[in-house]
């Protein structure tokens, strides 16, 4: 009668916590304002119709910094509402492992990013009747900018599990987001050579979502990138995890 | 034995919450706990429950150490947290549709057993309509619906009648008079009206000990009146 144990209270998780995405206005009123955001970056700051080229680099170059305010937002209720709110403790007392529960909110988290990438499509249109673009690199980079979202999003519920204040969990996550975003800028890693010699910098810089999302958008997906983005989304859920156990020792 | 707890402690930094609590819980029995606010009810009912793990001791359900083996000890648990906490956005529906499919039930066997907790809880009318417009006894009974779902033997309910209007109080203690007939229950109350309507035994906890486990007439014989009784079990201890 039962599926594989642990799927199944995951998928009841995941279908929950899309349920309440889709109910609530707070994921609409995000998905609206990070469209607005991209279209204004796109256009406003990087040109994409003065460059008179069918691509979206000036569209893709502005995913990480938009998501790293945009996706600690999204995530930040995760676990922070559930301790606030005391249903924490009924989601404890399931006999559910606790990767289920962290996966399964997760997931719907990722959702969410997803549709708001998905929403994006009028630009892929108007780029298509422009212009003969390049639809292959154009859907690595959406691919790279989703499996991105996700390492965002991961940094966002482990954020979220240490507090039960949603604004904390969303500085926090912020923190962490640019952190590992900006380590990747020229500026920063310049800076940073300064104390640690040029090549630690470097090694440092090869660690930021930046440089991995960086040939990705140019259409080259490499599979170390792939392998980063899914390392960062399973160490960051892993925290989760561990903060979420936590809270039975008390 | 339906439960058995062996010397459960439990401190958060440097307060003794639970103390070397330990009793033991057969079916048929409906088990009071009693203590003024602070004396360890609901930390040693959440270690029962699988939301906290104890420092030290054991508490086992059908011989399944919880701490060891917490999942499959939830299996056979029911557990009402205090205050009842709910997804107040979902309706009674959905919500005890989302606890039956996440406690592993297939869709089938979770819409079936959602009617018949919905029933057992006397969910009536308000099983579609959102939680957060439902009054406070009917957001109790969506709770004790959850916790029935999946057909526990054990029950653990953190003030099931907290809050409720003498009406509701009367018929959620109806329902436990009738799930405790084949059944092991405990539930937490301030109210010693309650003990002697429903329960077949009181433990009074004090500062995190069991300072009495006795029927509530051996409690009443002893003392004259259960407040009495309570009075002098749990002396003089106003703590912040």
């Amino acid at each position: 009668m039962k599926k594989r144990p642990g799927v199944s209270s995951m998928l009841a998780v995941y279908r929950r916590e899309l349920l309440s995405y889709l109910t609530t206005p707070t994921a609409y009123v995000f998905v609206a304002v990070f469209l607005f955001a991209i279209g204004l970056f796109t256009f406003q700051v990087g040109g994409l119709f003065e460059a008179r080229r069918a691509e979206l680099m000036a569209f893709f170059a502005f995913h990480p910094w938009i998501f790293m305010v945009f996706l600690p937002a999204v995530a930040m209720r995760l676990w922070a509402e559930e301790s606030r709110s005391g249903a924490l403790e009924l989601l404890m007392t399931l006999p559910a492992p606790t990767w289920a529960l962290v996966l399964g909110k997760f997931l719907a988290a990722w959702t969410v990013a997803g549709a708001a990438l998905v929403l994006t499509f009028p630009l892929w249109v108007t780029i298509n009747i422009l212009g003969a673009a390049d639809n292959a690199a154009i859907f690595t980079a959406y691919i790279a900018s989703f499996l991105m979202a996700g390492a965002y999003l991961a940094i966002g519920s482990a954020m979220s599990a240490l507090t039960p204040a949603q604004v904390v969990a969303f500085v926090l996550a912020v923190i962490v987001a640019f952190l590992l975003t900006a380590l990747g800028l020229p500026m920063v890693m310049d800076f940073f050579s300064g104390f640690v010699g040029g090549g630690v910098a470097e090694a440092m810089g090869r660690f930021s979502l930046l440089h991995h999302f960086d040939a990705a958008q140019r259409g080259v997906l490499e599979f170390r990138s792939i392998f980063y983005f899914v390392s960062l989304i399973g160490l960051f859920l892993g925290f989760t995890a561990l903060a979420v156990d936590a809270r039975r020792g008390g | 034995m339906l439960l058995q707890v062996d010397g459960l402690r439990k401190t958060f930094g440097r307060r003794v919450a639970v103390d070397g609590v330990g009793f033991a819980l057969d079916v048929g029995e409906i088990v009071g706990f009693l203590g003024p606010n602070g004396a360890g009810k609901t930390t040693t009912m959440r270690m029962i429950a699988g939301y906290l793990e104890p420092d030290e001791g054991a508490a086992r359900v059908f011989n399944i150490d919880v701490a060891q083996d917490r999942r499959r000890a939830q299996e056979r648990v029911g557990y009402l947290p205090e205050g009842a906490p709910l997804y107040g956005e979902m309706t009674p529906w959905t919500f005890l549709r989302f606890v039956a499919e996440a406690r592993g039930m297939t869709r089938e066997a979770a819409r079936h057993a959602v009617r018949r907790a919905a029933q057992d809880a006397r969910l009536g009318d308000t099983i579609d309509q959102p939680i957060d417009t439902l009054s406070k006894g009917y957001r109790r009974r969506v709770g004790l619906a959850a916790a029935l779902l999946h057909d526990p033997m054990l029950l653990i309910l953190d003030e099931p009648t907290d809050g409720l209007d003498p009406n509701q109080r009367h018929a959620v203690r109806d329902l436990i008079r009738r799930l405790g007939e084949e059944r092991g229950l405990i539930i937490s109350t301030h109210s010693l009206e309650e003990v002697e309507a429903v329960c077949t035994r009181a433990i009074v906890i004090d500062q995190g000990r069991v300072v009495a486990d006795k029927t509530p007439a051996e409690l009443r014989d002893e003392h004259g009146t259960l407040e009495r009784a309570f009075e002098a079990l749990t002396r003089g201890e106003e703590r912040a």
